[in-house]
């Protein structure tokens, strides 16, 4: 926040005060100040009271409250401006939940000067909502982002190359997530052939497993660093585990390359609720580096954990080049991926060289999980999320070449991000996704991928 | 543990208008996948087309029910077709990823603020299907079916959904025993083989693309005429796994193969969701191991863990035939 700004908003509040302790000396209701209001009712139309209400303004609290015996409850706000307005789930009483779970965020509430906004929070039966409905029931829908907090965004109104240069910045730090998640599924791909399915859930298991090192009210409360590092290790042995424990014998009884790709579907599925039932369906965030000061570099802004988060994911991903080009199992690695056939009778233990890949993919989407949750939120879908932007990574670089993947996710990253110059920001990755499908059309084999037959 | 009760909510879970809505868009997805070997990875975006083809031409448009379900079958044909052209010539897991975005962006457009005067966002479109209500020729009162209590607006739904279900299961049987249905089974035992007597394999591909999709547009149709409601985040990917699990269980490429995978589907998972819900009701499994809103995770994990060993042990379902269900990639 720049000192100006802070200025005007401490004015903002002093006055907001005064005229706050004005009406209370006159006695009289304050109508004219900006204001959020509404009313909690149940789904029987009776009051309820005691839910508390808060108001953000750029991820900052600016006031609370809670719903009145009539359950109407009104947050005074400081300035006109686009708020965000939460119900906290937990304070309403125990058999009452929120319509949906998008519904105890409103995220963009516009506040005009001097009107007081009403805002609702639709709230139903615990049983109505989870009651055994075929179609509907039981999950709730995922909160696509409505509750992440996003990096900083380009102020309104400034100059659009300046914006443009802060969407860079943002697209570089979303693709670095992305490509250190996806080089692992690129290097699967290419030694196995198995479009895996539940790799987003690896890089979930990587977020879940720090946030709860790090963060969980059981786990032990570790700095951020050694339980990323813990998460990573974890990661690793997930991903060896699964190879050992599931694909390798499924290659050995000779299941076909679809039947393969779609019991990663189900793998995926069962990852994914059973770190449901574990995590719980409420959004995590680490205890350290929450709150940084802004690092201003000419137009761009940036936290010093954001630029710590790309150059961690650069230096990975030289590792990883390097390691493919320079080393003994590198070497076997790309051999296996060129010809599986001729590199196992020239004495490849290609096994061997399938679970070092699995260990070394599952560790390194590990590591991206803690980065996406360290960036945005962890939350138990967010891998789920990451995976079809992974596979527009890996498509768009050439499927199965890891440095294809790296180049690939940088640009989904980059085009999702500039995308919310022009786009709703809530389109972000459909935008992604969109470009995945332009390059199906013009260049199917990706940008560095081998021109051969893919049809 | 009130057994009967479970029982009762079960049955009605199988034979009611959702189970008919998933053997609908499994029958379309059986055309693809069963019968073509294609793997369409969003069938639930013909599905989200079907549906929001109806609810935006009747709540937005105002026009009437039965061009507004015209709307959502030439949208389907229009996806089908936007779809087919780029990805049909690819190998077949790019298909897989190409259709499984392509149902992700239209979810996310359909849901943006942006779409919202038409698609009325994340909060979707309510009250279109009256005129469907309206057409309802059973007087009202309650009908038994056996322990089975069905309001006559309950059972029109129902009876509409199983009678396109089987509709759809007869005109693919005549399509499939048909010659066109004996180049499409070709084409999945062996595209090159097709292809080297002449048969324009591309064409074939895209036309069962079409059909599959406008039959799965229709299951989008009777999802949302059973809730008169359609809202962008019922069409979620994990509806198509859903899909692939029930015409997994029973039997790909086979005709009856959807009908039967989703009655049973959804007798197991409703049957499974209430066993657990009594469960941690009367307290024999303690709510702080799980409690009663996590118990719909503990489904959806379920139904992965039953895809999986499906596909591990017995890949061709109840009815199939292991022979053809010997996929590989080509």
């Amino acid at each position: 926040m720049t000192p100006r700004s802070m200025f005007a908003r401490l004015t903002a509040l002093l006055v907001l005060t005064f005229i706050a302790l004005l009406t209370l000396v006159g006695g009289a209701a304050a109508q004219d100040g900006e204001a959020v209001r509404g009313t909690i009712r149940g789904p029987d139309g009776d009051p309820v009271v005691g839910v508390t209400i808060t108001a953000h303004l750029n991820g900052e609290e600016v006031g609370s409250t809670e719903t009145g015996d009539d359950g109407t409850w009104q947050i005074d706000l400081p300035e006109p401006g686009t708020y965000e307005v939460r119900l906290d789930p937990d304070t309403l009483p125990e058999d009452l939940i929120p319509r949906r779970q998008s519904d105890a965020v409103r995220p963009e509430v516009k506040i005009n000067a001097g009107k007081a906004q009403a805002v609702l929070f639709p709230v139903v039966d615990k049983d109505d909502q989870g009651a055994p409905d075929p179609g509907t029931g039981g999950e709730e829908p995922p909160p696509d982002g409505e509750v992440t907090e996003e990096p900083p965004l380009p102020r309104e109104g400034a100059p659009f190359l300046e914006r443009l240069a802060q969407v860079l910045v943002n697209g570089i730090q979303y693709g670095a997530v992305i490509a250190i998640s996806a080089v692992g599924l690129s290097l699967i791909f290419g030694t196995t052939r198995l479009i895996n399915f539940a790799h987003g859930e690896l890089v979930t298991i990587g977020a879940v497993a720090a946030f709860f090192f790090n963060a969980s009210a059981a786990g032990p409360g570790m700095h951020l660093i050694a339980a990323g590092i813990l998460a990573i290790l974890i990661g690793g042995l997930v991903g060896g585990g699964l190879e050992r424990g599931l694909w390798r014998p499924l290659r050995g009884r000779g299941t076909g390359r679809i039947n393969l790709f779609i019991i990663s579907i189900g793998l995926s599925l069962l990852l994914r609720h059973v770190i449901l039932v574990f995590f719980g369906s409420r959004p995590g965030s680490y205890t350290d580096y929450n709150i940084q000061p802004v690092i201003r570099l000419g137009p761009i802004s940036a936290t010093p954990r954001d630029l710590a988060i790309v150059v961690i994911s650069v230096v990975m991903l030289f590792a990883v080049a390097l390691m493919l080009q320079k080393t003994r199992i590198g070497t076997a690695i790309r051999a296996v991926s060129d010809d599986r056939d001729l590199a196992s009778s020239s004495g490849i233990n290609v096994n061997r060289v399938v679970l070092v890949v699995w260990i070394l993919g599952g560790a390194l989407a590990s590591l991206g999980g803690v980065m996406f949750g360290l960036a945005q939120i962890v939350t138990w879908d967010m891998g789920f999320k990451l995976l079809l932007l992974m596979f527009a990574g890996i498509i768009l670089g050439g499927l199965g070449s890891a440095y294809g993947a790296m180049v690939g996710s940088f640009v989904v990253g980059i085009v999702a991000h500039l995308s919310t110059l022009w786009f709703p920001i809530e389109l972000q990755n459909a935008w992604a996704l969109l470009v995945l499908i332009v390059v199906l059309l013009v260049r199917p084999q990706g940008i560095l991928g081998r021109k051969e037959r893919v049809g | 543990m009130d057994f009967a009760s479970i029982l009762t909510t079960a049955l009605n879970g199988a034979i009611g208008p959702v189970a008919a809505a998933y053997a609908l868009a499994a029958i379309g997805l059986n055309v693809h996948f069963g019968y073509t070997g294609l793997l369409n990875f969003g069938q639930v975006g013909f599905m989200l087309v079907g549906a929001y083809g109806v609810a935006i031409s009747v709540s937005v448009f105002g026009l009437p029910l039965w061009v507004g379900m015209l709307v959502g079958v030439l949208s389907a044909v229009v996806l089908a077709l936007l779809l087919g052209l780029p990805t049909l010539r690819l190998r077949s897991d790019y298909l897989a990823i190409a259709t499984i975005a392509a149902g992700e962006i239209l979810r996310l457009f359909y849901r943006s603020s942006f779409a919202e005067p038409v698609t009325g966002g994340v909060f979707g479109l309510q009250r279109f299907a009256n005129d469907f209500y309206d057409l309802n020729p059973i007087p009202p009162g309650r009908y038994e079916l056996g322990p089975i209590i069905l309001s006559s607006r309950d059972l029109w739904v129902t009876l509409f959904g199983w009678g396109l279900v089987l509709l759809a299961t007869l005109l693919v049987y005549l399509l499939i025993h048909s010659p066109w249905g004996r180049v499409i089974r070709s084409i999945r035992e062996d595209e090159f083989a097709a292809l080297s007597l002449g048969k324009n394999v591309y064409a074939y591909k895209l036309q069962s693309l079409v059909l599959g999709g406008v039959i799965g547009s229709f299951g989008g149709m009777v999802l949302v005429f059973n809730t008169q409601s359609a809202s962008p985040d019922s069409f979620d990917p994990v509806v198509t796994f859903f899909l692939y699990t029930l015409l997994v269980l029973g039997g790909a490429g086979r005709v009856f193969g959807p009908l039967l995978g989703s009655v049973l589907f959804w007798f197991i998972v409703v049957s499974l969701d209430s066993t657990l819900r009594q469960a941690i009701g009367a307290g024999y499994i303690p709510s702080d191991v799980l409690s009663a809103s996590e118990a719909g995770a503990v489904r959806f994990a379920l139904v992965g863990l039953g895809l999986l060993l499906l596909m591990v042990y017995r890949p061709q379902g109840i009815l199939g035939r292991k022979e053809e269900m010997v996929l590989d990639a080509r």
